[in-house]
């Protein structure tokens, strides 16, 4: 199993990464490698085995739907580069 | 060429919970920006989101009543993608085992029933709201709706024109709304709806490329939107051209689709299962007690209207349209308790023509049940017709009288008086002796000018039956 060169820029484009050429090649070359490390799994006869979602166990972990005081708007903005009228001012999204 | 139409509609149902799905803020519209926020829905590192019981709950409703199996344990998977107003990149949802499955609703379209498949509904969490308008160089972003629950209910690609589209979406959005667990407002975005849409030349098989359309939040900008599309895939395909899949957006303003190419990453989710969240298990149980609390939905409703009432299949879908409508119809029935078909007749016909003139909706209608069931019992008693009735209505809309009222206050009775009513034909008879002559010469067509003569002469309050029977009566009497 490898990653070609392609495959990585695509997955760092989904990521958003920049990445430079000599990254791409030497990423191309760990994730082939890990790939292969978990590819060892396959060895192992899993049929009849159900996929596990999760490490918990199912259950009815849920909370009543009772409301809770929000966070203080200036705090959860606080950690915003940029601020305008009470929102998140972000570069603008459509021209 | 001719095609056929194959559409799949795509509804998003904003829960009317208390809280968000992971997060204790409030989900209510109208807020403040950013005031309903907080580190788990503002997508801070190292928060746990924890599922709120009510919206598994309102999903074990929805998948009830669009009979769905009931999926335990479903499973939340995350749907990645970078947007201003999903501050975690990626999206809470349900990817391959979602809540419900395998359902289906009716819809009634030219008097026909027609069953359309539901794949699935699922869980997730919505996202936040991007401004644009008005601003330079930036865009504002209010994460206030960030984790507001709703449903997603996917539909087969059942549905064969933009008629039954807009009847699927209307019964879907009937059913959120008599469960109680939407508002179903879809100008405030509380009922959202895509659109997959594809032609195929009649008599294929094969489903051709498909259009996702989005941004049609009315009844009538589906329609609109799909017949647009209709004509352009047509069009394009009759030119020899192939349809590329991809999202468009529907103008209103301008009354055309187009294409979001360009500002859309290509459809790659990465969807993986949300390590967050243990997977969902709903206990027989639960499920048995929403049955127990599931009201009565809009088909069972309809059905129970035609066989309780004698309504006609179509009055009855009309009535049961809205959870509102159908409670004021059924109120009206029972302040009077006879007459459910003048009833319907006048909710239907006078009321619902008045409210949409005045573009009120049932819920703020000012005429109580109470006093169009004086009215209904007014005509259905004699003591006025049909026709005063329309007057009396007008006059009796948005006051507080009782019809009875009105009807003495303007003198408005019905005459039923026999010689009252020979009083009133003994003059159009003098004053017609040519017609009477002819009409006992054989012109039997001649009777209904007697008697719109009479009715006339009585302001429209003579009694009609008894007009007919008193001027056959003196006619034969000239004989």
């Amino acid at each position: 199993m490898s990653i070609e060169t392609n495959e990585v820029r695509k997955i760092a484009q989904l990521a958003r990464l920049e990445l430079t050429d000599d990254e791409v090649t030497s990423l191309s070359a760990d994730m082939s490698n890990i790939l292969a490390y978990i590819a060892q799994l396959n060895e192992l006869d899993t049929t009849g085995v159900p996929p596990l979602e999760h490490a918990a166990e199912a259950g009815e972990t849920m909370r009543d739907d009772t409301p809770r005081p929000s966070l203080e708007r200036e705090r959860g903005l606080s950690v915003a580069p940029k601020v305008e009228n009470g929102c998140f001012a972000v570069p603008k999204i459509i021209e | 060429m001719e095609y056929n139409v194959v559409i799949g509609l795509e509804v998003h149902c904003q829960l009317s919970t208390r809280t968000k799905i992971f997060c204790g803020c409030s989900p209510v519209f109208g807020a403040e920006p950013n005031r309903q926020t907080c580190p788990i829905c503002l997508g801070h590192p190292g928060v746990l989101p924890v599922l709120n019981r009510a919206v598994v709950h309102a999903g074990i409703m929805a998948g009830l009543a669009t009979h769905c199996e009931i999926r335990s344990p479903n499973v939340f998977s995350r749907k990645h993608y970078f947007y201003p107003d999903l501050p975690k990149g990626y999206q809470i949802s349900q990817y391959d085992k979602p809540i419900c499955e395998h359902g289906h609703l009716e819809i009634l379209v030219d008097g026909e029933t027609k069953r359309i498949g539901l794949t699935r509904i699922h869980m997730e969490e919505d996202a936040g709201k991007n401004m644009h308008e008005g601003l330079d160089g930036v865009s504002h972003v209010d994460l206030n709706r960030a984790g507001v629950p709703l449903l997603e209910a996917v539909s087969e690609p059942d549905l064969r024109s933009p008629e039954e589209a807009v009847a699927y979406l209307k019964k879907m959005r009937n059913i959120v709304i008599y469960l109680g667990i939407c508002d179903g407002n879809m100008e405030r975005g509380n009922l959202r709806c895509d659109a997959n849409i594809s032609l195929r030349p009649k008599g294929q098989k094969e489903f051709g490329t498909k259009v996702e359309m989005k941004n049609m939040n009315s009844f009538r900008f589906l329609r609109q939107a799909l017949e647009y599309e209709i004509k352009r895939q047509t069009q394009v395909l009759n030119e020899g051209g192939t349809i590329v899949q991809e999202t468009r957006l529907w103008d209103a303003k301008r009354g055309v689709t187009e294409s979001m190419r360009g500002k859309e990453m290509a459809h790659d989710y990465r969807y993986l299962p949300e390590p967050d969240l243990a997977p969902v298990m709903i206990s027989d149980d639960w499920i048995e007690q929403v049955k127990k609390e599931l009201p009565e939905l809009p088909d069972d409703k309809r059905n129970r209207f035609e066989s309780e009432y004698g309504l006609s299949l179509y009055d009855a879908d009309v009535l049961t349209s809205t959870r509102e409508l159908a409670d004021y119809y059924e109120q009206t029935v029972k302040a009077f308790d006879k007459a459910p078909k003048t009833t319907c007749n006048w909710v239907m016909g006078e009321l619902m023509g008045r409210l949409n003139e005045d573009g009120t909706s049932i819920d703020a209608c000012p005429m109580s049940p109470a006093q169009l069931a004086g009215l209904v019992a007014a005509i259905e008693d004699g003591t006025i017709s049909g026709k005063i009735a329309k007057t009396v209505f007008a006059k009796l809309f948005g006051t507080d009288q009782t019809a009875m009222q009105v009807i003495e206050a303007e003198g408005l009775v019905q005459e039923s008086d026999p010689t009252a009513i020979d009083a009133m034909i003994t003059p159009v008879l003098d004053a017609n002796t040519d017609k009477v002559a002819a009409y006992l010469g054989g012109k039997d067509k001649l009777f209904g000018f007697f008697v719109g003569q009479v009715m006339k002469a009585s302001k429209g309050q003579a009694n009609p039956q008894l007009v007919n029977e008193r001027l056959k009566a003196l006619l034969a009497s000239r004989g």
